[in-house]
């Protein structure tokens, strides 16, 4: 990176970013890590326009069933009288496309895209977001220790994190979702869906993180503001939580973002295989399930789910690519 | 009988064998599944077909479509999926009942007649049917004279006996069929099957006092024992070339075609057996020189095939959701196609036992609930089945039309139903119903259920499992239907043979009930039905039994102990260049396939 040679306000933030800003006007502003991170990310438009596009979705997501209450739309209201009994088809070009039902209507069911659509968005995102955070939570915590304990404690849960990586993880989530139908741990219908998913999908990807956890622990213990917080008496806990794990935060950060996708598919996937969320409640993975048998017949029935996942893995990606340029741009 | 069992991925029900012939319809449609999205891009176009006007709709369920008596040419089977086997001693499958046919001849048969009519059993290795003595304890066939193997040896009421004895008693060697001699021959249940029980004598309850006869002694009166008999598994097995497991690799025919190749779960290859004589077999004619099945077909590629006129679905099950859009759209196409019934009923079976079901009142309540036309839309219309009102489907003798909780046009009677619910003493109940995860049309039955139900206060949630343990560990498990909740459970029911007890008895009689694969779903114990039912297997007058299984069907209606949803029908599109085309009840609405000919050269 080369710093044009005339600087003028303007341009300042073309400069090398560690140093100082606004140095030809005569103020001298130190920025902190996160404001250095920041501008750098908003230079990157695909990343905004990713992130921007994340935002929509979780607020369509968080919104989703107020909207669904203020229009009164049900996502499992049946319109039958829209559907062909003879071929299952929705009546009328594009999938039943209409004022009501902008999207279509599914075929055999007669039950409004648009809506399902919408309800399926919060259970991809629960799912989603619940999964990361607990694969991020085991993973932090055991990634910091084995790193700053090293020795025995190292060895045992790296041979966990071994043995977590060496399951067949899509055959093993299959196997458990569909035992866990029945009902578990006192949860029924959707409720135990979405915890079993999260368990499912969350408890067996923390090795992953794990791993980068423990990578940059290893690396950091040696530093020293490490060794200072020691020699001025602090403990094991304290060196872990406090100065440890802030500096960790980018790479997690990074990591979750790039996970989310992840999990939104995997998500996607059990649905689709019929293990994961179970009908009548929509979801993305469900409805592409339904649409197979029709997408010859009914290809508007399969894009729009299929779109959905297309664009939401899309933005989080993007969005988590940028964010790893931002804020480790020896990566790039 | 067969609540179709075919989801072959899956462990089977090995100890409940009596269970339902297979359709490998769930195969299908599992299999289908994956397979389109991993092919799909293959072409095949319709103008191969010779210019030959198609029949017209339903022409091969009312007569024999292409009707000819040419010979030569190849005709070609295409299944999306293997069978359980080939061996007639080791399959379930109603396909291989009725393919098996072509190199294994049965006692008896059924005749190659257009819907109901196939349902008359003809005698085939045997002269005439069976006669019974001793109130229908004893059954006495004759073989026909000059029988021969492939080989040209001479087939004797011994290897009928041999066959038997193999195919129902070693069920460590082979487990894949059903068991019915086993549970109605006397002493049945000590004889351990031919591989370990090395005496010459065998079971003594089978026993064959001349070359050319054949007698079974039952331990009860069992008056329809001649459908028994029309099992491939009486088609006759040389114990000298008997194999156990591996028979199947060179099966000695007894019928008009022989295996050239068997190339295991990909090709089979039959030609003419020269040892067969027609002037012993007044059924099969030999058109063929060839018959290929090519197996693992990729469901749309069948489609196509068929449609081109190419080949024949082996497993008879129907076309594809998309292809029946195409041609019931089109009118050139949709008067190449037979729809029929498949001797099947879609239902809801009713937990009779659980709390608040055990009260009548609140089954009722779920009877009127149901909006069938809505269930019938989401099965996938009119096409995949006629809204049901009875037991029994139109298609088994003994069904009589009747609708005891008629609604106006199908559609469900909230009304109706919530006073019903009142009388039961609740205005909300929450339940549990179950689905079978590999069968899409089941599970969207099931969701258009719970809509309707939801209606009239009752909650269900669905609960899905894969068909391989649905009567082994889940539905068909009493005590796990109690601890779970589970009050409605998705079923759907064929006959192994066209009759009421064939039926009835697995799903309705109180003995069927059992601790785990059980098929009697609405734990449904009526005395009066379990002593018709008795009563109807001993009764030596066709009409008479007849009228008692239609007397069980309203008694089972009046306790509402299921709902009956759709009578299961199949969308076969029939293929030109191929004669003799005719559907029959028999084998699930497939058409039979002992004189298919073809055209082509």
């Amino acid at each position: 990176m080369t710093a044009p040679i005339e600087t003028t306000a303007a341009e300042a933030e073309a400069q090398p970013e560690a140093v100082l800003a606004g140095a030809g006007k005569g103020q001298i502003e130190g920025r902190s890590l996160g404001q250095i991170a920041w501008s750098r990310f908003k230079r990157d438009k695909v990343a905004v326009a990713g992130g921007v596009i994340v935002i929509l979705l979780v607020l369509i997501a968080i919104l989703s069933r107020p909207i669904q209450a203020l229009f009164g739309l049900d996502p499992n209201a049946f319109n039958q009288d829209l559907i062909d009994p003879n071929t299952s088809l929705p009546k009328g070009a594009w999938g039943g496309m209409s004022w009501d039902h902008p999207l279509g209507v599914e075929p055999k069911f007669g039950r409004d895209i648009a809506t399902r659509i919408l309800e399926g968005s919060w259970v991809s995102l629960v799912v989603a977001f619940g999964a990361t955070i607990l694969s991020n939570v085991i993973g932090t915590i055991l990634g910091v220790v084995a790193g700053y304990y090293g020795g025995r404690v190292d060895t045992v849960i790296s041979r966990l994190m071994d043995t977590f990586l060496a399951f067949p993880l899509l055959l093993f989530a299959i196997a458990i979702s569909a035992t866990l139908q029945g009902g578990a741990f006192g949860l029924d219908g959707l409720p135990l869906h979405i915890s079993v998913l999260i368990f499912v999908i969350g408890f067996f990807n923390w090795p992953y993180l794990g791993r980068i956890v423990r990578g940059q622990t290893l690396a950091l213990r040696e530093r020293e503001f490490v060794d200072a917080s020691r020699g001025m008496g602090a403990k094991g806990p304290y060196i872990l939580f406090r100065e440890l794990l802030p500096n960790l935060v980018g790479p997690i950060i990074v990591y979750s973002t790039l996970l989310i996708p992840t999990n939104i598919l995997f998500e996607a996937s059990l649905s689709f295989l019929g293990v994961g969320i179970q009908p009548p409640q929509a979801s993305w993975g469900g409805m592409l399930n339904q649409a197979v048998d029709f997408y010859q017949v009914d290809p508007q029935f399969m894009i729009v789910p299929g779109l959905a996942i297309f664009v939401t893995v899309l933005a989080f990606n993007l969005l988590g690519d940028g964010l790893r340029d931002a804020l480790d741009p020896r990566s790039r | 009988m067969r609540p179709q069992r075919e989801f072959s991925k899956f462990p089977t029900m090995e100890e409940k064998q009596t269970i339902m012939r297979r359709s490998g319809l769930a195969a299908v449609a599992a299999i289908g599944t994956v397979s389109l999205l991993l092919a799909g891009c293959s072409k095949a176009e319709d103008d191969s077909t010779d210019g030959t006007k198609a029949a017209g709709a339903n022409a091969a369920t009312k007569d024999v479509v292409n009707a000819s008596t040419q010979k030569g040419g190849t005709v070609t089977y295409e299944y999306s999926d293997v069978p359980d086997s080939f061996d007639p001693g080791n399959t379930y499958y109603a396909y291989m009942y009725n393919f098996s046919r072509l190199y294994a001849r049965p006692l008896m048969t059924f005749k190659p007649a257009a819907g109901d009519k196939g349902n008359e059993l003809v005698p085939d290795l045997a002269e005439s049917a069976g006669v019974p003595s001793d109130g229908g304890k004893t059954w006495t066939y004759k073989l026909r004279s000059g029988l021969k193997y492939q080989d040209g040896t001479a087939i004797t009421s011994k290897d009928v006996k041999y066959a038997v004895e193999r195919s129902n008693f070693a069920r460590d060697v082979l487990s894949l069929g059903p068991n019915y001699f086993q549970q109605f021959l006397d002493g049945g249940d000590k004889y351990k099957g031919p591989y370990k029980d090395k005496s010459a004598e065998g079971l003594a309850s089978i026993q064959t006092p001349d070359d050319t006869t054949i007698v079974f002694k039952l331990n009860r009166a069992f008056q329809e024992f001649d459908y028994l008999v029309a099992t491939p598994q009486t088609a006759p097995v040389p114990q000298a070339k008997d194999k156990g497991i591996d028979y199947v690799k060179n099966i000695v025919s007894s019928g008009s075609y022989q295996f050239q190749s068997y190339d295991e779960g990909k090709q089979v290859t039959l030609v003419r057996n020269k040892n067969w004589d027609a002037a012993t077999d007044p059924l099969r004619k030999q058109y063929p020189d060839k018959i290929v099945v090519n197996l693992k077909v990729n469901a749309e590629t069948i489609d196509q095939d068929v449609q081109a006129g190419n080949a024949i679905d082996l497993g008879g099950t129907g076309v594809q959701a998309a292809t029946q859009a195409d041609v019931v759209n089109n009118a050139d196409k949709k008067a190449s196609t037979d729809n029929t019934y498949g001797g099947r009923l879609v239902y809801l079976a009713i937990n009779t036992k659980l709390k608040p079901f055990d009260n009548v009142e609140c089954r009722k309540a779920v009877q009127y609930a149901i909006d069938k036309v809505s269930v019938q839309t989401a099965e996938g219309g009119p096409i995949r089945g006629d809204i049901a009102t009875t037991v029994l489907p139109p298609d088994i003798p003994g069904y009589e039309k009747s609708d005891v909780y008629a609604t106006d046009g199908n559609k469900g009677d909230v009304a109706k139903a919530k006073e019903h619910l009142t009388a039961c003493g609740q205005t909300t109940i929450n339940t549990n119903i179950t689905a079978r995860s590999d069968r899409p049309a089941e599970i969207d039955a099931a969701t258009a259920i719970i809509n309707s139900l939801k209606a009239a206060g009752i909650n269900a949630t669905m609960k899905q499992f894969p068909s391989g343990k649905y009567f082994t560990d889940y539905a068909g498990v009493p005590k796990w239907d109690a601890d779970n909740n589970v009050g409605l459970m998705m079923m759907q029911w064929g006959s192994d043979w066209p009759s009421g007890y064939g039926f009835e008895q697995q799903i309705l009689h109180g003995d069927a009930i059992g601790a785990s694969g059980n098929t009697n779903l609405s734990q449904f114990d009526d005395k009066s039905v379990n002593e018709l039912l008795e009563k109807a297997i001993g009764t030596e007058d066709k009409a008479a039994r007849d009228a008692m299984y239609t007397e069980v069907d309203k008694k089972t209606m009046d306790a509402a102990a299921l709902v009956p949803l759709t009578y299961f029908k199949v969308l076969l599109y029939r293929p030109a260049n191929f004669t003799n085309l005719v559907s029959t009840a028999a084998f699930s609405g497939q058409y039979d396939y002992l004189n298919i000919g073809t055209t082509k050269k």
